[in-house]
């Protein structure tokens, strides 16, 4: 990993540090509460997720903090012992990151 | 500080000269703030682990069928309570650390005043609690 992509993957992983503090609570609470408490429908989910304003707002919320945890991710399992990993620690997590981004673009335009 | 190796003072390759004092990998256990900044660091597991669930939710609606099944793992599945129960602690910590290290990270002046750490903390949080409000509004109505 070349030294100057070093702020880039800083600026997602502060970007996603945003975006996953401000959305992730609600959201997780929608899924982990509202859903098995039936104060929401499972149709009512369906055409939610499918409205185009949803989709921009899952497709940020699911790509840009991937991108901060991948940041993260590789400082603080370093820290814990994997740095023997070398440069595929920071590989694997930035890859998961752009990975999981290109699925959230596919799945997401084609709904 | 660009790559895992150099990060605790070692040069690219091990061949350092320096004497690299060995650290358990236990450190963050010897002190509350040490175990704190490692809780703080850890809250990534939750948030990417909860960007990879709205991946699945976000997929499976492509077909009823699919977005069924996942729709009744997240109102009946045990493992599903007991991820979330894990994650919101962890998610809110997120939150709240973030928010709190936004004045450190954005120091505004105002003329010749510095305006107030508190301020700027205090206008996330408020703005936290309008988003979180509007968002839980428009999913529930």
């Amino acid at each position: 990993m070349a030294k100057s992509n070093e702020p880039l993957f800083w600026s997602l992983f502060s970007a996603g540090g945003v975006v996953a503090a401000f959305f992730v609570p609600v959201t997780l609470i929608l899924t982990g509460v509202a859903v098995p408490a039936g104060w929401i429908k499972e149709d009512d989910l369906l055409l939610l997720v499918r409205h185009p304003l949803a989709r921009v707002y899952l497709f940020v919320l699911i790509s840009l903090p991937l991108f901060h945890w991948a940041h993260r991710f590789r400082y603080v399992a370093a820290d814990l012992g994997l740095k023997v990993l070398g440069v595929a620690l920071p590989i694997v997590c930035y890859g998961a990151a752009i990975l999981g981004t290109a699925l959230a673009a596919y799945v997401l335009a084609r709904l | 500080m660009s790559d895992g190796t150099s990060r605790l003072g070692a040069a690219p390759g091990g061949k350092s000269k320096e004497y690299l004092r060995p650290v358990p990998s236990t450190w963050w256990l010897k002190r509350k703030t040490y175990f704190l900044f490692m809780v703080r660091e850890l809250t990534c597991v939750a948030v990417g682990g909860y960007a990879a669930l709205l991946l699945v939710l976000a997929a499976s609606a492509h077909n009823p069928d699919s977005f069924h099944s996942v729709f009744s793992w997240l109102s009946a599945s045990r493992w599903s309570v007991v991820l979330h129960a894990i994650a919101l602690p962890l998610v809110l910590y997120h939150s709240i650390t973030w928010f709190n290290l936004t004045p450190k990270a954005m120091v505004v002046w105002r003329g010749e005043e510095r305006l107030s750490p508190v301020l700027i903390a205090g206008s996330n949080y408020v703005a936290w609690v309008v988003v979180s409000v509007l968002i839980a509004w428009i999913a529930l109505r």
